[in-house]
Protein backbone atom coordinates (compact mmCIF):
# COMPACT_ATOMS: atom_id res chain seq x y z
CA UNK A 1 0.00 0.00 0.00
CA UNK A 2 1.36 3.04 -0.90
CA UNK A 3 2.16 5.95 1.85
CA UNK A 4 -0.20 8.50 0.08
CA UNK A 5 -3.18 6.51 0.16
CA UNK A 6 -2.17 5.27 4.01
CA UNK A 7 -0.94 8.59 5.32
CA UNK A 8 -2.50 11.28 3.08
CA UNK A 9 -2.61 13.80 5.74
CA UNK A 10 1.21 13.24 6.61
CA UNK A 11 2.68 12.90 3.12
CA UNK A 12 1.20 16.14 2.05
CA UNK A 13 2.30 18.01 5.29
CA UNK A 14 6.15 16.67 4.23
CA UNK A 15 6.22 17.22 0.59
CA UNK A 16 4.95 20.77 1.73
CA UNK A 17 8.06 21.84 3.26
CA UNK A 18 10.27 21.42 0.36
CA UNK A 19 9.92 23.75 -3.22
CA UNK A 20 7.94 21.60 -5.77
CA UNK A 21 11.02 20.93 -8.20
CA UNK A 22 13.16 19.66 -4.80
CA UNK A 23 10.58 17.19 -3.58
CA UNK A 24 13.36 14.40 -3.22
CA UNK A 25 14.34 16.24 -0.05
CA UNK A 26 11.09 14.57 1.28
CA UNK A 27 12.79 11.29 0.88
CA UNK A 28 14.22 11.17 4.80
CA UNK A 29 10.54 12.67 6.82
CA UNK A 30 8.92 10.00 4.57
CA UNK A 31 11.40 7.01 5.18
CA UNK A 32 10.41 7.44 9.09
CA UNK A 33 6.68 7.52 8.17
CA UNK A 34 7.20 4.02 6.57
CA UNK A 35 9.24 2.95 9.46
CA UNK A 36 6.67 3.60 11.65
CA UNK A 37 4.35 0.51 10.71
CA UNK A 38 6.84 -2.10 11.33
CA UNK A 39 9.49 -0.84 12.92
CA UNK A 40 11.87 -1.34 9.29
CA UNK A 41 11.51 -0.18 5.66
CA UNK A 42 10.33 -2.68 3.56
CA UNK A 43 11.55 -3.16 -0.01
CA UNK A 44 8.05 -2.15 -0.98
CA UNK A 45 8.00 0.83 1.03
CA UNK A 46 11.41 2.02 -0.75
CA UNK A 47 9.87 1.15 -4.47
CA UNK A 48 6.72 3.35 -3.40
CA UNK A 49 8.97 6.22 -1.93
CA UNK A 50 11.01 6.23 -4.69
CA UNK A 51 8.17 6.55 -7.65
CA UNK A 52 7.02 9.23 -5.68
CA UNK A 53 9.85 11.25 -5.38
CA UNK A 54 11.24 10.24 -9.00
CA UNK A 55 14.33 9.07 -7.22
CA UNK A 56 15.65 4.86 -8.18
CA UNK A 57 15.29 2.12 -5.41
CA UNK A 58 18.95 2.23 -4.74
CA UNK A 59 19.05 5.87 -4.12
CA UNK A 60 16.69 5.30 -1.47
CA UNK A 61 18.23 2.25 -0.72
CA UNK A 62 21.34 3.62 -0.07
CA UNK A 63 19.90 6.25 2.03
CA UNK A 64 18.26 3.62 4.49
CA UNK A 65 21.52 2.16 4.50
CA UNK A 66 23.71 5.08 5.25
CA UNK A 67 21.53 6.47 8.29
CA UNK A 68 21.61 4.39 11.53
CA UNK A 69 18.29 4.99 12.89
CA UNK A 70 17.01 3.80 9.24
CA UNK A 71 16.55 0.33 9.49
CA UNK A 72 15.82 -2.90 7.44
CA UNK A 73 15.58 -5.47 9.19
CA UNK A 74 13.03 -6.58 11.60
CA UNK A 75 14.21 -6.37 15.18
CA UNK A 76 12.37 -6.14 18.68
CA UNK A 77 9.49 -3.89 19.26
CA UNK A 78 11.35 -1.10 21.25
CA UNK A 79 15.25 -0.75 19.99
CA UNK A 80 16.54 0.35 23.25
CA UNK A 81 20.09 2.49 22.42
CA UNK A 82 22.94 2.53 25.07
CA UNK A 83 25.08 5.47 24.29
CA UNK A 84 28.71 4.25 25.30
CA UNK A 85 30.83 7.11 23.62
CA UNK A 86 33.88 8.53 25.40
CA UNK A 87 31.51 11.18 28.04
CA UNK A 88 29.20 8.30 29.16
CA UNK A 89 31.95 5.70 29.10
CA UNK A 90 33.26 7.91 32.39
CA UNK A 91 30.66 7.81 33.78
CA UNK A 92 29.84 4.39 33.86
CA UNK A 93 28.07 3.63 30.99
CA UNK A 94 29.79 0.08 29.68
CA UNK A 95 29.58 -1.01 33.18
CA UNK A 96 25.66 -0.12 33.31
CA UNK A 97 25.31 -1.43 29.66
CA UNK A 98 27.35 -4.75 30.41
CA UNK A 99 24.88 -5.02 33.67
CA UNK A 100 22.02 -4.82 32.02
CA UNK A 101 22.76 -7.58 29.36
CA UNK A 102 23.59 -9.45 32.47
CA UNK A 103 20.20 -9.03 33.75
CA UNK A 104 18.00 -9.23 30.56
CA UNK A 105 19.99 -12.60 29.63
CA UNK A 106 21.09 -11.00 26.24
CA UNK A 107 23.97 -9.59 24.57
CA UNK A 108 24.34 -6.43 22.65
CA UNK A 109 22.84 -7.28 19.38
CA UNK A 110 20.82 -9.37 20.26
CA UNK A 111 16.50 -8.85 21.13
CA UNK A 112 14.36 -10.24 24.31
CA UNK A 113 13.09 -13.80 23.88
CA UNK A 114 8.98 -11.68 23.86
CA UNK A 115 10.38 -9.66 21.19
CA UNK A 116 9.63 -7.03 22.87
CA UNK A 117 13.27 -5.34 23.20
CA UNK A 118 16.65 -5.07 21.18
CA UNK A 119 20.00 -4.03 23.40
CA UNK A 120 22.43 -1.87 21.29
CA UNK A 121 25.39 0.39 22.25
CA UNK A 122 25.54 3.35 19.96
CA UNK A 123 27.01 6.44 19.67
CA UNK A 124 26.88 9.92 21.27
CA UNK A 125 23.25 10.92 21.82
CA UNK A 126 24.53 14.81 23.13
CA UNK A 127 23.34 13.96 27.13
CA UNK A 128 26.85 13.35 28.29
CA UNK A 129 26.08 15.13 31.70
CA UNK A 130 23.35 12.30 32.30
CA UNK A 131 25.05 9.14 31.93
CA UNK A 132 24.27 6.36 31.89
CA UNK A 133 21.57 7.21 29.37
CA UNK A 134 19.93 5.41 26.07
CA UNK A 135 16.79 6.44 24.06
CA UNK A 136 14.15 3.71 23.06
CA UNK A 137 13.60 3.93 19.08
CA UNK A 138 9.96 2.36 18.77
CA UNK A 139 6.42 2.85 17.43
CA UNK A 140 5.84 6.21 19.52
CA UNK A 141 9.24 7.62 18.19
CA UNK A 142 12.34 8.31 20.09
CA UNK A 143 12.48 8.90 23.59
CA UNK A 144 15.33 9.71 25.91
CA UNK A 145 15.94 8.24 29.57
CA UNK A 146 18.48 9.67 31.21
CA UNK A 147 20.64 9.54 34.30
CA UNK A 148 19.81 5.64 34.40
CA UNK A 149 19.91 2.27 36.77
CA UNK A 150 19.95 -1.05 35.86
CA UNK A 151 16.71 -1.12 38.68
CA UNK A 152 15.41 1.91 36.59
CA UNK A 153 15.86 0.30 33.22
CA UNK A 154 14.32 -2.70 34.38
CA UNK A 155 11.35 -0.98 35.31
CA UNK A 156 11.09 0.82 32.18
CA UNK A 157 11.05 -2.52 30.70
CA UNK A 158 8.04 -4.23 33.02
CA UNK A 159 5.87 -1.16 31.66
CA UNK A 160 6.76 -1.47 28.39
CA UNK A 161 5.63 -5.46 28.64
CA UNK A 162 2.48 -4.81 30.42
CA UNK A 163 1.39 -2.15 28.09
CA UNK A 164 2.02 -4.98 25.25
CA UNK A 165 -0.26 -7.15 27.31
CA UNK A 166 -3.07 -4.57 27.22
CA UNK B 1 24.76 38.05 36.58
CA UNK B 2 21.65 36.90 34.54
CA UNK B 3 22.06 34.49 31.52
CA UNK B 4 22.20 35.61 28.09
CA UNK B 5 21.36 32.42 26.34
CA UNK B 6 20.08 30.28 29.01
CA UNK B 7 17.69 32.50 30.36
CA UNK B 8 15.07 29.74 30.80
CA UNK B 9 17.27 29.19 34.02
CA UNK B 10 16.34 33.05 35.53
CA UNK B 11 12.71 32.90 34.08
CA UNK B 12 10.02 30.10 34.23
CA UNK B 13 7.98 29.38 31.28
CA UNK B 14 9.92 31.37 28.74
CA UNK B 15 9.55 28.92 26.81
CA UNK B 16 5.80 30.08 26.20
CA UNK B 17 5.10 32.75 23.88
CA UNK B 18 3.16 35.50 25.88
CA UNK B 19 5.69 34.86 28.65
CA UNK B 20 9.30 35.22 26.06
CA UNK B 21 7.57 38.58 24.49
CA UNK B 22 6.83 40.11 27.85
CA UNK B 23 10.62 39.81 28.56
CA UNK B 24 11.36 41.27 25.68
CA UNK B 25 10.94 38.58 23.07
CA UNK B 26 10.58 39.79 19.51
CA UNK B 27 11.11 43.72 19.91
CA UNK B 28 14.25 43.36 17.64
CA UNK B 29 12.61 41.34 15.56
CA UNK B 30 10.02 44.02 14.82
CA UNK B 31 12.02 46.49 14.87
CA UNK B 32 15.00 44.66 12.03
CA UNK B 33 12.33 44.17 10.03
CA UNK B 34 9.90 47.46 10.02
CA UNK B 35 13.32 49.99 10.83
CA UNK B 36 16.02 48.74 9.67
CA UNK B 37 17.63 47.17 6.43
CA UNK B 38 19.15 43.71 5.88
CA UNK B 39 22.88 44.72 5.19
CA UNK B 40 21.93 47.32 9.02
CA UNK B 41 21.27 43.42 10.61
CA UNK B 42 24.59 42.44 9.83
CA UNK B 43 26.57 45.60 10.32
CA UNK B 44 25.49 45.22 13.87
CA UNK B 45 26.32 41.95 14.43
CA UNK B 46 29.42 42.33 12.33
CA UNK B 47 30.49 44.70 15.28
CA UNK B 48 29.64 42.66 17.88
CA UNK B 49 32.58 40.47 17.21
CA UNK B 50 30.05 37.34 17.28
CA UNK B 51 31.78 34.25 15.83
CA UNK B 52 30.19 30.83 15.25
CA UNK B 53 29.69 28.59 18.46
CA UNK B 54 29.63 24.98 16.12
CA UNK B 55 33.41 24.77 16.62
CA UNK B 56 35.11 26.59 13.96
CA UNK B 57 34.89 30.25 15.59
CA UNK B 58 34.13 31.65 12.08
CA UNK B 59 32.91 35.82 12.61
CA UNK B 60 29.25 35.48 11.75
CA UNK B 61 28.89 38.85 10.55
CA UNK B 62 31.45 38.51 7.80
CA UNK B 63 30.01 35.04 7.11
CA UNK B 64 26.59 36.85 6.34
CA UNK B 65 28.43 39.20 4.12
CA UNK B 66 29.79 36.82 1.93
CA UNK B 67 26.13 36.03 0.99
CA UNK B 68 25.98 35.95 -3.18
CA UNK B 69 23.39 38.38 -4.46
CA UNK B 70 23.31 37.79 -8.02
CA UNK B 71 21.90 34.34 -7.17
CA UNK B 72 18.22 33.77 -5.72
CA UNK B 73 16.43 32.55 -3.77
CA UNK B 74 18.43 32.78 -0.55
CA UNK B 75 18.04 30.07 2.32
CA UNK B 76 19.29 29.97 5.92
CA UNK B 77 19.85 27.04 7.97
CA UNK B 78 20.47 25.95 11.26
CA UNK B 79 22.61 23.77 12.62
CA UNK B 80 21.15 21.71 15.12
CA UNK B 81 22.48 18.30 14.51
CA UNK B 82 24.24 18.40 17.57
CA UNK B 83 26.58 15.43 17.75
CA UNK B 84 30.20 15.68 19.17
CA UNK B 85 30.99 13.74 22.01
CA UNK B 86 30.83 16.22 24.73
CA UNK B 87 27.99 18.92 23.42
CA UNK B 88 24.73 19.16 25.15
CA UNK B 89 24.53 22.69 25.13
CA UNK B 90 21.95 23.09 21.73
CA UNK B 91 19.63 20.57 23.07
CA UNK B 92 18.94 22.68 26.38
CA UNK B 93 18.83 25.68 24.56
CA UNK B 94 16.16 24.55 22.30
CA UNK B 95 14.31 23.06 25.05
CA UNK B 96 14.38 25.71 27.12
CA UNK B 97 15.03 29.15 25.25
CA UNK B 98 13.16 28.37 22.16
CA UNK B 99 11.48 31.54 20.67
CA UNK B 100 15.06 33.32 21.03
CA UNK B 101 16.69 30.80 19.21
CA UNK B 102 14.18 30.62 16.32
CA UNK B 103 13.81 34.84 16.57
CA UNK B 104 18.04 34.83 16.24
CA UNK B 105 17.57 32.19 13.20
CA UNK B 106 14.53 34.85 11.69
CA UNK B 107 16.63 37.81 11.99
CA UNK B 108 19.38 36.17 10.48
CA UNK B 109 17.28 35.27 7.45
CA UNK B 110 16.26 38.72 7.27
CA UNK B 111 19.76 39.58 6.99
CA UNK B 112 20.39 37.80 3.70
CA UNK B 113 17.09 38.05 2.43
CA UNK B 114 15.86 34.38 2.86
CA UNK B 115 12.14 33.78 2.81
CA UNK B 116 12.68 30.08 4.11
CA UNK B 117 14.82 28.95 6.79
CA UNK B 118 15.23 25.60 7.58
CA UNK B 119 16.67 23.61 11.27
CA UNK B 120 18.15 20.50 10.33
CA UNK B 121 18.12 18.44 14.01
CA UNK B 122 19.91 15.31 14.60
CA UNK B 123 17.27 12.64 14.06
CA UNK B 124 17.43 11.96 18.14
CA UNK B 125 16.08 15.00 18.42
CA UNK B 126 12.86 13.69 17.94
CA UNK B 127 10.77 14.84 20.55
CA UNK B 128 12.33 18.65 20.24
CA UNK B 129 11.80 18.23 16.65
CA UNK B 130 7.91 18.47 17.47
CA UNK B 131 8.19 20.86 20.79
CA UNK B 132 9.62 23.29 17.76
CA UNK B 133 7.59 22.56 15.62
CA UNK B 134 4.52 23.77 17.87
CA UNK B 135 6.53 26.59 18.65
CA UNK B 136 7.01 27.47 14.89
CA UNK B 137 2.84 27.24 14.51
CA UNK B 138 2.73 29.95 17.37
CA UNK B 139 4.84 32.41 16.22
CA UNK B 140 3.01 31.67 12.88
CA UNK B 141 -0.53 32.44 14.46
CA UNK B 142 0.96 35.96 16.63
CA UNK B 143 2.15 37.30 13.13
CA UNK B 144 5.70 36.61 13.80
CA UNK B 145 5.97 34.54 10.60
CA UNK B 146 4.47 33.81 7.66
CA UNK B 147 3.44 36.21 4.99
CA UNK B 148 4.09 40.14 4.96
CA UNK B 149 5.40 40.57 8.21
CA UNK B 150 4.75 43.35 10.58
CA UNK B 151 2.95 44.57 7.20
CA UNK B 152 5.91 44.74 5.39
CA UNK B 153 6.80 42.96 2.15
CA UNK B 154 8.85 40.57 4.13
CA UNK B 155 7.70 36.79 4.52
CA UNK B 156 9.43 34.39 6.32
CA UNK B 157 8.54 30.52 6.66
CA UNK B 158 10.73 28.12 8.95
CA UNK B 159 10.58 24.83 9.12
CA UNK B 160 12.21 21.58 11.02
CA UNK B 161 13.84 18.67 9.28
CA UNK B 162 14.95 15.76 11.17
CA UNK B 163 18.56 14.05 10.12
CA UNK B 164 18.94 10.35 10.75
CA UNK B 165 21.60 9.80 12.82
CA UNK B 166 25.03 10.54 11.00
CA UNK B 167 27.46 12.91 12.54
CA UNK B 168 28.64 13.76 9.83
CA UNK B 169 25.85 16.10 9.17
CA UNK B 170 27.19 18.63 11.23
CA UNK B 171 29.95 19.46 8.70
CA UNK B 172 27.93 21.95 6.72
CA UNK B 173 27.73 20.43 3.42
CA UNK B 174 27.39 17.20 4.07
CA UNK B 175 24.18 18.58 6.06
CA UNK B 176 22.86 20.11 2.77
CA UNK B 177 23.72 17.13 1.11
CA UNK B 178 21.80 15.55 3.82
CA UNK B 179 18.44 18.28 3.28
CA UNK B 180 18.77 18.10 -0.11
CA UNK B 181 17.60 13.71 0.26
CA UNK B 182 21.02 12.45 -0.21
CA UNK B 183 23.36 10.54 1.74
CA UNK B 184 25.32 12.63 4.21
CA UNK B 185 28.85 13.60 2.52
CA UNK B 186 30.63 16.83 2.32
CA UNK B 187 30.98 18.62 -0.43
CA UNK B 188 34.57 19.29 -2.51
CA UNK B 189 35.03 23.22 -1.15
CA UNK B 190 34.93 26.14 -2.83
CA UNK B 191 32.14 27.12 -3.66
CA UNK B 192 31.35 27.77 -0.35
CA UNK B 193 27.39 27.85 1.04
CA UNK B 194 26.90 31.71 0.96
CA UNK B 195 27.83 31.16 -3.15
CA UNK B 196 26.41 27.68 -2.91
CA UNK B 197 24.48 25.98 -0.87
CA UNK B 198 21.00 24.48 0.05
CA UNK B 199 19.46 23.06 -3.71
CA UNK B 200 22.56 25.26 -5.24
CA UNK B 201 22.01 28.66 -4.03
CA UNK B 202 23.13 31.31 -1.27
CA UNK B 203 22.82 29.67 2.14
CA UNK B 204 24.38 30.99 5.45
CA UNK B 205 24.75 27.91 7.74
CA UNK B 206 25.01 29.18 11.67
CA UNK B 207 25.02 26.77 14.61
CA UNK B 208 21.90 27.09 17.19
CA UNK B 209 23.93 28.94 19.84
CA UNK B 210 25.01 31.63 17.52
CA UNK B 211 21.58 32.27 15.90
CA UNK B 212 20.62 32.45 19.95
CA UNK B 213 22.82 35.23 20.32
CA UNK B 214 21.52 37.32 17.64
CA UNK B 215 18.35 38.76 19.29
CA UNK B 216 20.17 39.81 22.43
CA UNK B 217 23.11 41.89 20.41
CA UNK B 218 20.14 43.52 18.13
CA UNK B 219 18.51 44.61 21.32
CA UNK B 220 21.31 45.54 23.78
CA UNK B 221 23.64 46.60 21.10
CA UNK B 222 27.24 45.09 19.64
CA UNK B 223 28.31 47.75 22.20
CA UNK B 224 26.98 45.92 24.96
CA UNK B 225 28.24 42.54 23.72
CA UNK B 226 31.40 43.44 23.40
CA UNK B 227 31.68 44.73 26.92
CA UNK B 228 31.87 40.60 27.41
CA UNK B 229 33.85 37.87 26.72
CA UNK B 230 37.82 38.99 25.64
CA UNK B 231 39.25 41.03 22.74
CA UNK B 232 40.01 37.76 20.61
CA UNK B 233 36.29 35.81 21.50
CA UNK B 234 33.56 38.75 22.41
CA UNK B 235 30.44 37.29 24.78
CA UNK B 236 29.39 34.72 26.22
CA UNK B 237 29.29 30.64 25.85
CA UNK B 238 28.04 28.09 26.55
CA UNK B 239 30.33 25.33 27.98
CA UNK B 240 29.25 21.94 28.06
CA UNK B 241 31.09 20.24 30.74
CA UNK B 242 31.15 16.58 31.00
CA UNK B 243 33.93 13.75 32.13
CA UNK B 244 35.07 13.13 35.69
CA UNK B 245 33.64 16.95 37.32
CA UNK B 246 31.09 16.69 40.92
CA UNK B 247 28.99 18.81 38.75
CA UNK B 248 28.84 18.28 34.77
CA UNK B 249 26.69 20.20 32.84
CA UNK B 250 25.93 23.38 30.94
CA UNK B 251 27.84 26.45 31.89
CA UNK B 252 26.89 29.69 30.29
CA UNK B 253 30.40 31.79 31.38
CA UNK B 254 32.23 35.01 29.50
CA UNK B 255 34.79 33.72 27.08
CA UNK B 256 38.19 34.00 28.84
CA UNK B 257 36.65 32.56 32.37
CA UNK B 258 40.11 29.97 33.29
CA UNK B 259 39.34 26.05 33.02
CA UNK B 260 39.99 26.57 36.54
CA UNK B 261 36.85 28.67 37.48
CA UNK B 262 34.55 26.15 35.34
CA UNK B 263 35.68 23.30 36.80
CA UNK B 264 36.08 24.07 40.58
CA UNK B 265 33.94 27.20 41.05
CA UNK B 266 30.92 26.47 38.88
CA UNK B 267 31.04 22.62 38.40
CA UNK B 268 32.25 21.53 42.73
CA UNK B 269 35.50 20.17 41.11
CA UNK B 270 36.73 16.84 40.08
CA UNK B 271 34.72 13.32 41.56
CA UNK B 272 37.01 12.10 44.44
CA UNK B 273 39.01 15.03 44.74
CA UNK B 274 40.82 13.39 42.25
CA UNK B 275 43.78 15.54 40.05
CA UNK B 276 43.32 16.53 36.63
CA UNK B 277 45.10 14.51 34.09
CA UNK B 278 43.75 15.81 30.82
CA UNK B 279 41.83 18.04 29.37
CA UNK B 280 39.57 17.89 25.79
CA UNK B 281 38.29 21.37 25.32
CA UNK B 282 36.73 20.30 22.00
CA UNK B 283 35.25 16.85 22.31
CA UNK B 284 36.28 14.17 20.67
CA UNK B 285 37.58 15.94 18.40
CA UNK B 286 39.98 17.60 20.54
CA UNK B 287 43.65 17.81 21.08
CA UNK B 288 44.70 16.40 24.73
CA UNK B 289 45.92 18.79 26.92
CA UNK B 290 48.08 17.84 29.80
CA UNK B 291 46.76 19.56 32.72
CA UNK B 292 49.26 21.50 35.34
CA UNK B 293 48.25 24.90 37.35
CA UNK B 294 48.84 26.75 34.40
CA UNK B 295 46.84 25.18 32.27
CA UNK B 296 44.01 25.04 34.83
CA UNK B 297 44.77 29.15 34.93
CA UNK B 298 44.58 29.66 31.30
CA UNK B 299 41.27 31.83 29.95
CA UNK B 300 39.23 29.87 27.78
CA UNK B 301 39.00 31.91 24.46
CA UNK B 302 39.88 30.80 20.88
CA UNK B 303 43.34 32.39 20.69
CA UNK B 304 44.71 31.65 24.23
CA UNK B 305 43.72 27.80 24.30
CA UNK B 306 44.90 27.42 20.53
CA UNK B 307 48.46 28.14 22.89
CA UNK B 308 48.55 25.38 24.98
CA UNK B 309 48.28 22.92 21.33
CA UNK B 310 44.45 22.51 20.99
CA UNK B 311 41.08 24.30 20.10
CA UNK B 312 38.51 25.30 22.00
CA UNK B 313 35.92 24.27 19.09
CA UNK B 314 32.71 24.12 20.49
CA UNK B 315 33.23 24.67 24.24
CA UNK B 316 32.65 20.88 24.89
CA UNK B 317 34.88 20.38 27.64
CA UNK B 318 35.77 16.55 29.05
CA UNK B 319 37.96 16.34 32.06
CA UNK B 320 40.07 13.28 32.26
CA UNK B 321 41.31 12.28 36.01
CA UNK B 322 44.76 10.52 36.86
CA UNK B 323 42.42 7.22 36.76
CA UNK B 324 41.89 7.28 33.13
CA UNK B 325 44.36 5.61 30.86
CA UNK B 326 44.85 8.04 27.67
CA UNK B 327 44.91 4.58 25.17
CA UNK B 328 41.56 3.82 26.55
CA UNK B 329 40.51 7.25 25.40
CA UNK B 330 41.52 7.00 22.04
CA UNK B 331 40.44 3.73 21.22
CA UNK B 332 36.90 5.21 22.30
CA UNK B 333 37.07 8.42 20.37
CA UNK B 334 38.81 6.45 17.37
CA UNK B 335 35.76 3.70 17.66
CA UNK B 336 32.90 6.54 17.41
CA UNK B 337 35.26 8.27 13.97
CA UNK B 338 35.51 5.25 12.44
CA UNK B 339 31.93 4.67 12.77
CA UNK B 340 31.12 7.91 11.40
CA UNK B 341 33.30 8.39 8.62
CA UNK B 342 30.84 9.30 5.68
CA UNK B 343 33.67 6.84 3.41
CA UNK B 344 33.51 9.40 0.64
CA UNK B 345 37.33 10.38 0.95
CA UNK B 346 40.32 7.56 1.21
CA UNK B 347 42.11 8.82 4.10
CA UNK B 348 39.59 9.12 6.73
CA UNK B 349 37.66 5.50 5.50
CA UNK B 350 41.08 4.06 5.91
CA UNK B 351 42.69 5.54 7.91
CA UNK B 352 39.90 5.36 10.65
CA UNK B 353 39.58 1.37 9.70
CA UNK B 354 43.31 0.46 10.44
CA UNK B 355 43.58 3.23 13.48
CA UNK B 356 40.49 1.02 15.52
CA UNK B 357 42.66 -2.13 14.60
CA UNK B 358 45.51 -0.35 15.96
CA UNK B 359 43.86 0.93 19.05
CA UNK B 360 42.24 -1.74 20.05
CA UNK B 361 45.13 -4.15 19.56
CA UNK B 362 46.86 -1.79 22.09
CA UNK B 363 43.87 -1.31 24.21
CA UNK B 364 43.68 -4.65 24.92
CA UNK B 365 47.01 -5.44 26.33
CA UNK B 366 48.01 -7.15 22.74
CA UNK B 367 49.84 -4.42 20.77
CA UNK B 368 53.59 -3.85 20.67
CA UNK B 369 55.70 -0.46 20.19
CA UNK B 370 56.12 -0.92 16.79
CA UNK B 371 51.70 -0.94 16.79
CA UNK B 372 52.25 2.66 18.43
CA UNK B 373 54.57 3.98 16.49
CA UNK B 374 52.38 2.66 13.36
CA UNK B 375 49.25 4.25 14.82
CA UNK B 376 50.81 7.40 15.44
CA UNK B 377 52.44 7.08 11.45
CA UNK B 378 48.67 6.40 10.42
CA UNK B 379 47.13 9.63 12.06
CA UNK B 380 49.96 11.70 10.69
CA UNK B 381 49.80 10.83 7.40
CA UNK B 382 45.81 11.76 7.00
CA UNK B 383 46.58 15.30 8.58
CA UNK B 384 45.56 17.60 6.14
CA UNK B 385 44.70 15.29 3.44
CA UNK B 386 41.05 14.58 4.36
CA UNK B 387 38.30 16.69 2.65
CA UNK B 388 36.66 17.97 5.84
CA UNK B 389 37.12 18.39 9.35
CA UNK B 390 36.00 14.73 10.72
CA UNK B 391 38.90 12.88 9.13
CA UNK B 392 41.54 15.65 10.41
CA UNK B 393 40.19 15.89 13.59
CA UNK B 394 39.94 12.11 14.19
CA UNK B 395 43.59 12.12 14.41
CA UNK B 396 44.36 14.90 17.05
CA UNK B 397 43.26 12.91 20.52
CA UNK B 398 45.57 10.01 18.89
CA UNK B 399 48.59 12.27 18.23
CA UNK B 400 48.66 14.54 21.03
CA UNK B 401 47.77 11.23 23.44
CA UNK B 402 50.57 9.54 22.02
CA UNK B 403 52.93 12.70 21.64
CA UNK B 404 52.00 14.01 25.33
CA UNK B 405 51.30 10.84 27.09
CA UNK B 406 54.15 8.33 26.56
CA UNK B 407 54.57 6.62 29.39
CA UNK B 408 50.12 5.50 29.22
CA UNK B 409 51.35 3.60 25.81
CA UNK B 410 54.42 2.42 27.40
CA UNK B 411 52.50 0.51 29.80
CA UNK B 412 49.70 -0.73 27.60
CA UNK B 413 52.18 -2.28 25.28
CA UNK B 414 53.92 -4.33 28.43
CA UNK B 415 50.94 -5.15 30.22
Amino acid sequence: MSLEKTHPKEVKQILSKYPLEHKRSAVMPLLYLAQREEGFITKSAMQDIAQMLEMTETEVASIVGFYTLYHDEKAGKYRMQVCTDLPCALRGADEFLNNLCGNLGIKVGETTPDGLVTLEAVMCLAACDKAPMFQTQGPDGIKYHELMTVDRTMELIDALKQAEEK
Amino acid sequence: MSHVLLRHRDIPNINRLDVYKKNGGFAAWKKAVTKMQPNEVTGVVKDSGLRGRGGAGFPTGMKWSFIDNKNWPHYVVANADESEPGTFKDREIMEGNPFQFLEGLALGSYAVGANAAYVYLRGEFWELAAFLDEKIAEMEEAGYLGENLFGTEYSLKIYTHLGAGAYICGEETALLESLEGKRGQPRVRPPFPPSYGLYGKPTIINNVETFTNVPAILANGADWYKSMGTMDSAGVKVFSLSGRVRKPGNYELPFGTTFRQLIYEHAGGVQEGRPVKAIMPAGASSSLIVVDDKVLDTPMDYATVRTLGADLGSASVIVLDDTVDIDWVINKTIKFFKHESCGKCTPCREGNYWMKHLTSRIHSGNGSKDDVDLLLNVAKQMQGKCLCALGEFSTMAVVTGIERFPQDFKKAVKA
